[in-house]
């Protein structure tokens, strides 16, 4: 059982963490009453920043380029969005067609079209002593790389942020009753780009986490639909911190799942375990498991 | 002459691209001349590349940006084209591999199946939509992960071809393949079904009632629901399941007209090419027949670019990024412009 068991729960948290990373970006850019679809674009230029990062500075290096990355994303949303007035909607897929096309434009005139594969500085995985022995769960839950104990403790940073504090309270402000939060001396626009650049950083970082803790390498498109999941992963965790952290871990599980049975040899369609995240998400939805109410502003033009 | 202005504002934004791309080419220092050179001749500069590779990719690009187009005007943002194209595709490959024998009947039934399809998996997000309130934006990018892993599953499971060793299906009859164009290459003739649908799309827009209520209701529902009586639900749902018809409907004729079989990763995103496509065309289907080829000769032309002259394709996405931001904040600015000017607006602006 646990020969089994403990690769299936590395490989969901391994799945998960850049998936809460970003998740958790977007929502703090949702219950300020905002969708960044262009999520997508900020974890591939951190991806990218990952990798520009860590053959100039290594593991630290890389990280950093991957906040940066993501940032420069997430400006040009605010800019556009909140400065300009544009569409979120259109604004966020250009962005993410400009990630997709710069960093491959880029990628290629700096490292050749081949795409040699670069091999980079990794974050290797940082077992925690004493609970990275617990039986079954401990090396999948403290062996592995320190990103990963980064968003354990974000979680309830965020939580916490969210609930009691001053700021918190404007932000979820903002998502609800913007008029409101402005009449009460809240500076709407002032946190909307700061939750919108918040976005970017752990969305560079899903994407640093990608090339640096997992693939090692940088590759064009590797995001793969990861920012698109995490807004998912959002909706289906309800607009709620913990709520996100589980969700993430669904979507990691189904597909560590289908990694198992591919494994196992297992003559089972694991194409729909993939589909079953994207299911509960639109179940959520609708209402059919349980509340999970939007942000009463989300997406309204500004 | 109503056509004239669409083509002067297609030249406009042809020569914004020519001149984003020459800005890019620059500053990479690249060979300007023979990248430019590599482009025509890939794209425009011959009759084989224009009916072969460029008229033959702008075929799904004119369907998918007309029903992006469709859905926009209505006020619905569908991002769902990607994952309705796909169901058009599976629906159409099965009826085909189903009926392999009843020759233009059963290419008839697979284009239908196709647009069916296509309108039944946009239905969904429209249903949820109108029943349980929720955000098109975000049903219909998990309805597209949906489809991708289901076209996964078929071609690895029920649709697989015969001797289980491709992730594919067979190759549709031959009586079944949409008849290629005489002269024309590899084009065929759902570009002429295309253009017919494109032109009654614009058709309606600009002379039937109901193309009147997409309109209105895209511009303001509540106003369209008091002042004209339009049931603005009713109309989002219609536009929503039109729109995913056209991308559907797409699908289809891909499988008919150029792959003959479903495989995954058909398309190499045309739904989300279609939203720049429909932009660019200022979400009017007869301009998007232009601007859908407009991409399809950038796309066409990249290719050659990065053979012969070494600049990489991808260069095109951020072109047609940076054109989707232009019109997108050259559009604010005008609205803003408008609105400043209404006296009545007294919605506080919390934004600024």
């Amino acid at each position: 059982m646990s020969d089994v068991f403990a690769p299936f729960l590395a490989a969901t948290v391994r799945t998960a963490t850049p998936l809460a990373l970003a998740a958790l970006g977007e929502l703090l850019v949702e219950r300020a009453g905002l969708i960044n679809i262009g999520l997508e674009g900020a974890i591939l230029a951190g991806a990218f920043g990952a990798l520009v990062g860590a053959s100039v500075g290594g593991v630290a290096g890389g990280f950093a380029g991957a906040v940066v990355g993501g940032v420069i994303v997430a400006a040009l949303f605010a800019l556009l969005v909140v400065w300009l007035g544009a569409d979120q909607i259109i604004t966020g897929t250009a962005l993410t067609l400009l990630s997709i096309g710069a960093t491959g434009t880029l990628y290629r005139s700096l490292y050749g079209s081949t795409g040699a594969a670069l091999a980079l500085p990794t974050s290797a995985p940082l077992p925690i002593p004493g609970l990275a022995g617990i039986p079954l769960i401990g090396e999948a839950l403290f062996a592995q790389p320190p990103v990963t104990y980064f968003v354990y403790l974000l979680v309830p940073l965020v939580a916490w942020w969210m609930g009691h504090t001053h700021g918190g309270l404007a932000l979820r402000a903002i998502g609800e009753r913007p008029e409101a939060a402005l009449v009460a001396g809240v500076r709407v626009r002032r946190m909307r780009i700061g939750a919108i650049l918040a976005g970017g950083v752990l969305g560079g970082l899903a994407g640093g986490t990608l090339v640096l803790a997992q693939a090692g390498t940088f590759a064009e498109g590797m995001s793969a639909g990861r920012g698109f999941i995490a807004i998912a992963i959002v909706v289906l965790g309800r607009w709620h911190p913990l709520g996100v952290a589980l969700a993430a871990f669904v979507y990691g599980a189904a597909s560590a799942l289908q990694f198992a049975i591919q494994s196992m040899g297992w003559n089972t369609p694991y194409q729909l375990f993939l589909m079953i995240p994207y299911l509960l998400t639109l179940a959520a939805l609708a209402g059919a498991t349980g509340r999970a109410r939007s942000p009463a502003t989300l997406g309204k033009s500004l | 002459m109503p056509l004239l202005k669409p083509i002067g504002r297609t030249v406009a934004g042809a020569t914004a691209l020519v001149v984003v791309l020459l800005s890019l080419l620059v500053a990479g220092g690249y060979p300007v001349g023979a990248a430019l050179t590599a482009l025509w001749s890939g794209s425009l500069g011959s009759w084989y590349a224009l009916s072969s590779a460029t008229l033959v990719r702008a075929i799904p690009l004119m369907l998918t940006g007309c029903a992006v187009a469709v859905a926009f005007r209505a006020g619905v943002f569908n991002i769902g084209a990607e994952g309705q194209f796909l169901a058009g595709t599976a629906a159409a490959t099965a009826v085909a591999l189903a009926l392999p024998n009843a020759g233009c009947a059963s290419a008839v039934l697979a284009l239908a199946a196709g647009g069916i399809a296509g309108g039944a998996w946009a239905g969904i997000a429209a249903v949820l939509r109108a029943r349980f309130g929720v955000l098109e934006v975000i049903s219909t990018i998990m309805l597209n992960f949906i489809a991708l892993h289901a076209v996964s599953y078929l071609v690895r499971g029920p649709l697989q071809e015969p001797t289980h060793i491709y992730p594919q299906t067979s190759t549709i009859a031959e009586a079944i393949q949409l008849a290629r164009i005489p002269g024309a290459g590899r084009l065929h003739i759902g570009l002429l079904l295309a253009l017919v649908l494109l032109v009654s799309c614009g058709w309606v827009f600009r002379r039937t009632a109901a193309g009147f209520r997409v309109i209105a209701v895209g511009e303001s529902p509540t106003a369209a629901e008091s002042a004209g009586q339009i049931d603005a639900k009713r109309v989002m749902s219609r536009a929503f399941v039109a729109s995913g018809a056209l991308a559907g409907l797409a699908g289809a004729i891909e499988i008919l007209g150029v792959t003959y079989a479903l495989y995954e990763n058909i398309s190499p995103g045309y739904g989300f090419t279609a939203i720049a496509v429909a932009l660019l065309a200022g979400l009017d289907p007869w301009r998007v027949i232009l601007s859908a080829t407009l991409f399809a000769a950038l796309e066409a032309g990249a290719g050659a670019m990065q053979r012969d002259a070494g600049v990489p394709s991808t260069v095109v996405t951020v072109v047609e990024a940076l054109m989707i931001l232009a019109v997108a904040g050259a559009q604010t600015v005008r609205w803003r412009a408008s609105r400043t000017a209404d006296v009545s607006d007294s919605v506080p602006d919390v934004a600024r």
